[in-house]
């Protein structure tokens, strides 16, 4: 099986500063990767340079079809928590559930806390049935049963053949391949 | 996916904020015979145009909310991701802008035409050049809204860059009003169209500028 995702020689440069260069890594099917490194790194940039919200300096990516979990939960505040995934994916109860949000369907995404917010955009990743996700912070704003629960779905993902590429500073729960970014 | 993305901003704009331009519009024109006296052949004389930079204005009022609260939340790049391009994202924005904005404008013209006493035949064709007009002037103000998207100030800003790319639309739809005749309506149509097949491709390429 090929790669799901693939950096072959990248540089990313922003605002004039050049972040990282001569990237190489690839993520097969059922892999994990966490970029990790301290604040400034570059960290979520890699992540937008995989999704391919941002254009690399150098080099190539190539990516099959993903999802991306950042701050921005993409979802409109003044309709319910159910309404608003369904924007995205006609079918996320079974995300929503998965993430401990089922009784949340009917409450106005603008009500939600910070810890829910997450859940949630984490929810509208799981219920995209993109083989590659990739995920900024995602333990960010999560307590302790959020975490458990991630862990459950990255678990259920790379099983089904799907890979997860991560940026996080923290400990993620579970065996992580490590890429190190230094500024 | 363009469909869902339009009856999204549908229902964003007639829950929210879509009636406060056509507020303003009918206001301006209210005002107008306070400013210039209750004479009603200086009104019918001045009124088709008087109308038009109503209509103008008023078209600034939404511009912070077309594009910024998208960006700004992710939904511009979700919606990347999901295999919609910026040009297709920009067209559907334009649509739906224009149902918004357009047949409001055009309902609301009937009163205010009524407040500046302009005769049917000028109504008639007031209403034909807001038909004409609004298209463009809505893929205007999307593209303005994207270019400005972002920066600070931004509402005084798109009102500085749309308000005179706007003019060339202003000059021929209240020439036409007025008594243009149909080279006035064509040269209207023709902007108006060059406005709408330009605006997604600058729309777009806003976005992506956007995009850090």
């Amino acid at each position: 099986m090929s790669a799901l995702l693939r950096f072959e020689d990248v540089a990313l440069q922003r605002g004039g500063r050049l972040l990282f260069e001569g990237l190489n890594f690839e993520l097969n099917p059922g892999e994990r990767l966490q970029v990790a490194g301290p604040n400034g790194s570059g960290k979520s940039s890699l992540l937008r340079l995989a999704a391919g919200l941002l254009r690399p300096e150098r080099g190539r990516v190539d990516r099959s079809p993903l999802a991306l979990a950042d701050d921005a939960p993409a979802l409109d505040r003044e309709l319910p928590l159910g309404q608003a995934l369904q924007f995205w994916d006609r079918a996320p109860e079974q995300s929503m559930e998965a993430l401990g949000l089922a009784h949340l369907a009917l409450v106005p995404v603008r009500l939600l806390s910070s810890g829910q917010l997450k859940r949630a955009t984490l929810a509208r990743v799981a219920a995209s049935n993109a083989p590659l996700w990739l995920l900024d912070e995602p333990l960010n704003a999560l307590d302790v049963d959020g975490a458990k629960k991630l862990g459950t779905l990255v678990e259920a993902h790379l099983e089904t053949g799907g890979a997860v590429l991560a940026a996080s500073h923290q400990k993620l729960g579970g065996e992580w391949r490590k890429l190190e970014l230094n500024p | 996916m363009i469909g869902a993305l339009i009856l999204r901003d549908l229902r964003r704009g007639f829950t929210g904020s879509a009636w406060l331009p056509i507020a303003f519009f009918l206001l301006v024109a209210t005002l107008v015979p306070f400013a210039v006296g209750p004479d009603a052949k200086l009104l019918g004389r001045i009124g088709a145009g008087a109308l038009w930079i109503a209509a103008l204005t008023a078209a600034l009022l939404p511009i912070e909310r077309l594009i910024e609260p998208d960006r700004a939340d992710g939904v511009l790049d979700q919606l990347l991701l999901h295999g919609v391009t910026d040009e297709t994202i920009a067209a559907a924005k334009i649509a739906a802008h224009w149902l918004t904005f357009g047949p409001l404008l055009f309902v609301a013209a009937f009163p205010a035409a009524a407040l500046l006493d302009i005769d049917r035949s000028a109504l008639a064709r007031v209403l034909l050049s807001i038909w004409i007009g609004t298209p463009g002037l809505a893929a205007l103000t999307v593209a303005v809204a994207a270019l400005t998207a972002g920066l600070p100030r931004a509402g005084s800003m798109a009102g500085l860059l749309l308000l005179p790319l706007a003019v060339p639309l202003l000059i021929f739809a209240a020439a036409f009003c007025g008594d243009g005749g149909n080279q006035a309506m064509a040269l209207e149509a023709a902007i108006s169209i060059l406005l709408l097949a330009g605006s997604p491709f600058v729309t777009a390429a806003a976005l992506r500028a956007a995009r850090t």
